[in-house]
């Protein structure tokens, strides 16, 4: 088991509501996600896989319950006491936090007003302050990755969706974030451009990026994912590693769930 | 008949022309000073409604354990309804704005002008003196004003329109990567609105122009001005409007065509 110090992000008991409880996208999910973990999320359409994950880097504003981020509940959102005998209050800086963990998304989000080199460079440059020099450097580098290096100069527009995805994976990569959370990352995707962006998630799992993964891509989590969670109803039904989930499934609602995708 | 146009008074209205040229300079500059000034205002109307001034959650985080029932209920829940949530959501900044926007475009631009000039500019001694030999300052301040002030409020609304027109993944990509809301405007909303709202904000220029005729009520020496003054002279009333229309007409259809040609070049840029 890992230790605590392994631990990257403790969710604890994460509510979000509707309506003064009337919808509850998130029913209390209590789990801890470590460093190297590639966490992957299924389940069913409207079962709060997705409200999980923005939650995280607090993109959805939960009701209640705590995201424990390196050691910072960072859902006190402005002031929470600081942990020194002084007791002065400090500020949880949101955008500090939101630096550390990037996000990919189901639409890709790109900047459509700019090319791909300043989506990749403006960030760097405008929050962490690098020079211009060195983030494009950077950014090259890890077009060159993703075999996009001669696409720098283009546009958004003129890149297929696949592309499109490659470029917003490394977009958020140019940060050096601690973690990913990627966001049914292949959803809106053609059928033929679903493995390349696969690939290179692949291959960021195997140089040891903690990654959470919401997904339909069964086969991507039983593959790649070392952990995998079921979520129905707004609730954890079931976590445990691909073989468990996908060979012994316990729950019902995930053995029914399993049936259907599979 | 006895109004009809006839070409024969046309010569009559010769000794008027400076007027007219006056007129015509002065409602250029209305229209380009009103249009300044209604866009600073705009931006700063824009700015205070999408403000995210709210003193009784300010007041609830401050002091969570005294007035955290302006975020969460006696569960620890966040709040998302009732009376208190909208207390706490509550801006005051955003309302006055908002009170502002909606008090102007919900009044006759002739009321507004006639109490600008009447009411505020009573109380407000301006120097006398002219302008192009012979436009009053002390007439054309107060018109500008009133334009200004008017088209603030149509320009605030243009400009949050095209602010909320940029989709919300954008600024969720935007925050995501770490931007704080400002470098999320300046950089990634800001540039995408411009683009979209830059044929309505053109558009409002036009509207301008037109609507700058109004100051002849308060003595304004623009156009309309000089129609009455032919009229008021030789009482000959169709020739100089026609004159009126004829120079308001040339002022406005080139505008529009040029933003046209402008909104064609940038929706070319988007191919790319």
């Amino acid at each position: 088991m890992a230790t605590s110090d392994n631990k990257m992000i403790q969710v604890q008991n994460l509510r979000k509501y509707y309506n003064r409880g009337a919808i509850k996208a998130l029913d209390g999910i209590s789990v801890d996600i470590n460093k190297g973990d590639v966490m992957v999320v299924i389940g069913p359409s409207g079962s709060g896989k997705s409200t999980f994950l923005r939650s995280l880097n607090l993109l959805e504003d939960p009701t209640g319950g705590a995201i424990i981020f390196e050691g910072v509940d960072i859902t006190k959102k402005k002031y929470v006491p600081k942990e020194s005998l002084s007791g002065r209050m400090v500020r949880v800086d949101i955008d500090q936090h939101r630096q550390k963990m990037g996000m990919v998304f189901q639409h890709f989000n790109l900047f459509p007003h700019m090319t791909i080199l300043d989506n990749m460079t403006l960030a760097p440059i405008k929050v962490k302050g690098m020079g211009k020099k060195e983030a494009e450097e950077k950014a090259l580098a890890l077009l060159d990755r993703v075999g996009l290096k001669d696409r720098a100069e283009a546009f958004p527009i003129q890149l297929s969706g696949g592309q499109k995805q490659r470029v917003a994976i490394v977009r958020a990569l140019a940060m050096e974030p601690e973690v990913m959370l990627f966001d049914e990352p292949t959803s809106a995707l053609d059928p033929e451009m679903v493995g390349e962006v696969l690939e290179v998630m692949k291959n960021l799992a195997k140089e040891g990026m903690t990654m959470v993964v919401v997904t339909h891509e069964m086969g991507f989590a039983r593959e790649v994912g070392n952990r995998v969670l079921f979520m129905d109803g707004g609730k954890l039904l079931e976590e445990g590693s691909p073989a468990d989930i996908f060979d012994h499934p316990q729950h019902p609602r995930l053995r029914d769930f399993l049936s259907k995708v599979l | 008949m006895g109004n009809f146009i006839k070409i024969e008074n046309f010569p009559q209205m010769l000794p008027y022309i400076q007027m007219f040229k006056d007129g015509l300079a002065v409602t250029v500059l209305l229209a380009l000073l009103t249009v300044v000034i209604g866009f600073v205002l705009a931006l700063v109307l824009a700015g205070l409604r999408m403000s995210s001034f709210r003193p009784f959650l300010m007041l609830s985080h401050a002091f969570p354990k005294v007035f955290g029932f302006f975020e969460r209920d006696r569960e620890g829940n966040k709040l998302d309804s009732g009376f208190l949530y909208h207390m706490g959501r509550f801006n005051p900044l955003s309302f006055l704005a908002t009170a502002y926007v909606e008090i102007w475009r919900s009044t006759p631009m002739v009321v507004q002008i006639l109490i600008i000039y009447y009411g505020v500019f009573s109380m407000i001694k301006l120097p006398v003196f002219t302008m192009f030999g012979s436009v009053r300052f002390d007439r054309f301040f107060p018109g500008v004003v009133a334009l200004g002030l008017n088209s603030g409020a149509y320009l605030c609304e243009i400009i949050r329109s095209g602010l909320q027109s940029v989709d919300g993944g954008q600024t969720e990509a935007a925050r995501s990567l770490g931007l704080n809301q400002m470098q999320n405007l300046r950089y990634i909303v800001l540039p995408q609105a411009l683009k979209n709202i830059l044929p309505a904000i053109a558009n409002e220029f036009v509207v301008i122009i037109k609507e700058s005729a109004i100051t002849w009520t308060i003595g304004v020496q623009d156009i309309m001005y000089a129609v009455n003054a032919v009229k008021g002279a030789t009482f000959i009333i169709m020739e100089p409007l026609l004159v009126a229309t004829a120079l308001y007409f040339c002022l406005c259809f080139p505008t529009s065509k040029l933003i046209a040609y402008v909104e064609r070049r940038m929706r070319r840029g988007d191919v790319r």
